[in-house]
């Protein structure tokens, strides 16, 4: 069985910047994972700019951000094996891979889990109608028409203003096909203000907040999809119903960290950010196993999945050189207000400041978000505008924390806006 | 007059206002940094766009994606997307490549944003 120093799992933006760092922090022999035939991950279909302002300071597209920790692995001496998937991670540290040569097993010091996410299927939303061609998750549209060369509709209906639905209806415009509508069943968009700016009012596309899919219509291919407007319950309004005729709809309803291989390890995941529980140092429930990227919780931006997974490379280089870091692990709880916390556990005594992300659960003016440890307030920050939409991160120092594991609460008050 | 705008250079999404007295800009509020201010100004006298989109490469399927070397007039982004669509590259391409001059008569160029074999 081959050794090696750290085995990423995935060849993605996390992937790449967490064995690049774990590279620069001293780990030997680093080797990446990817079940592609390339590496780069779902940056490859992204073509788009407005990646790299925090990174690079300039925006590039999916494939330049790719290309550049492609070029500094390859100069760093990380090594890769493309189109092998991991089958199994298991007892200290073994991997089974299966690539185009056959079965793979590995045991490595340390392991990266960088797998990244899925895209929320249809299944998921139980929306009525028959099951004609033309419906399509707005990456899986990506995919086809980026990579693949096709074009996947002429007219198209989007349900969810996710930013990948709110890109795809640029580039299906810029293809020359023409968008209907975006629907999305909450008051509010989770996209970006700027990606409804630059995506959807400069080429004059509706966004209809509080609006859902009731029906699809079409025997071999979708012919048309009926929407109507939502109440505060998320129920349709009888009567608002209005059918728009289209070819395609394409479904941008969410993310999901894929932690099939975590899950089978048996590995303790959360249930509210959809990945693997963690550490401060972003080690999973298994020593030596750290996860980061979309595979720990679903991000914004490309430049906070890079740098939250150099983090990650950087603490699996610590626990393969120096071993586990020492401590007892104190539970950080999530409050009011406050979802998809991470991390869910952290080290105490604390030697070093503790990065805590997080979503708000709803829109809040003037928020406070304090984190609590038996009543008394430990840190205390004012966040005046707070969305569901964009990740927030709070930086609790050492010096806050208490000496012994004690419970933490984290929360998020302020004014419902709506 | 007064234009709301949405600034577009950072995932921020700063809110801005654009005070107007004709063809002239009083002032741009809202904006938590420079770029704001200047992208509130462009956007209401010349409205600026970098365009991302893809190329055919002869003998593959899959296409090449290429971008504008630099922001082009609102009004000509459809034209420099129908430019792109409609050229087709000879293979290698390295990124960052010109693979079209003077794209739709804009002054800009379209550059590879990846490489091909």
């Amino acid at each position: 069985m081959r050794q090696v120093d750290i085995a990423v799992v995935g060849g993605g933006s996390a992937g790449l910047a967490a064995a690049i760092a774990a590279k620069e922090a001293g780990a030997r022999e680093v080797l990446v994972l990817e079940r592609e035939d390339e590496l780069g991950g779902i940056l490859r279909q992204c073509i788009h700019n407005g990646f790299g302002l925090h990174r690079f300071k300039e925006e590039l597209t999916g494939p330049e951000y790719a290309s550049r920790y492609i070029a500094k692995a390859r100069e760093l001496g990380v090594e890769h094996m493309t189109g092998v998937t991991v089958l199994e991670l298991g007892e200290g540290r073994t991997i089974t891979a299966v690539g185009e040569n056959g079965l793979i097993k590995l045991r490595a010091g340390a392991v990266v889990l960088a797998t990244g996410c899925r895209e929320r299927p249809r299944g998921a939303l139980a929306t009525p109608g028959t099951r004609p061609a033309g419906v399509y998750t707005a990456g899986a549209a990506q995919k086809l028409m980026n990579i693949g060369g096709f074009l996947p509709g002429r007219h198209v209906v989007i349900l969810g203003s996710g930013d990948i639905g709110l890109i795809m209806a640029r580039r299906f415009t810029l293809q020359g096909a023409k968008v209907e509508a975006v629907a999305e069943i909450m008051p509010y968009s989770s996209g970006l203000a700027r990606n409804i700016a630059q995506c959807l009012d400069d080429f004059g596309i509706p966004l209809l907040l509080s609006h859902t899919v009731v029906d699809i219509k079409g025997r071999e291919r979708v012919e048309s999809v009926t929407i109507a407007e939502v109440d505060r319950n998320r129920k349709p309004i009888p009567g608002t119903e209005r059918e728009i005729a289209c070819d395609t709809l394409l479904l941008s309803v969410g993310l999901i960290p894929e932690n099939e291989l975590a899950r089978a390890a048996g590995i303790e995941l959360c249930p509210s950010t959809g990945g693997a529980a963690v550490d401060d140092s972003l080690e999973t429930s298994m020593p030596g196993v750290f996860a980061c990227g979309n595979a720990l919780h679903v991000h914004d931006l490309v430049d906070n999945v890079s740098a939250e997974s150099e983090r990650a490379g950087r603490s699996a280089a610590r626990f393969l050189l120096c071993g586990r870091r020492e401590g007892r692990r104190a539970h950080l709880l999530q409050g009011e207000g406050v979802s998809g916390l991470v991390p869910q556990n952290l080290l105490l005594p604390a030697k070093e400041e503790v990065k805590l992300m997080f979503r708000p659960k709803k829109p809040l003016e003037n928020a406070v978000f304090s984190v609590l440890c038996g009543g008394e307030e430990l840190l205390r920050k004012n966040l005046p505008h707070a969305l569901p939409g964009e990740m927030a991160e709070v930086v609790l120092p050492a010096s806050l924390l208490p000496g012994e594991p004690r419970e933490l609460t984290a929360r998020l008050v302020g004014e419902e806006v709506l | 007059m007064i234009r709301e705008l949405v600034c577009i250079n950072c995932p921020v999404g700063c809110r801005l206002r654009v005070e107007l007295e004709g063809e002239q800009v009083v002032s741009v509020s809202g904006n938590r940094c420079k770029r704001g201010e200047s992208y509130g100004r462009e956007e209401c006298l010349d409205p600026r766009r970098t365009v991302t989109a893809l190329a055919r490469v002869s003998g593959s399927s899959r296409p090449l994606p290429v971008k504008t070397s630099r922001p082009v007039p609102k009004q000509k982004v459809m034209d420099c997307a129908a430019a792109a669509a409609g050229l087709t590259v000879q293979p290698p391409v390295e990124i960052g490549q010109v693979v079209l001059k003077n794209v739709a008569g804009t002054g800009a160029d379209l550059l590879a944003t990846d490489s091909a074999e």
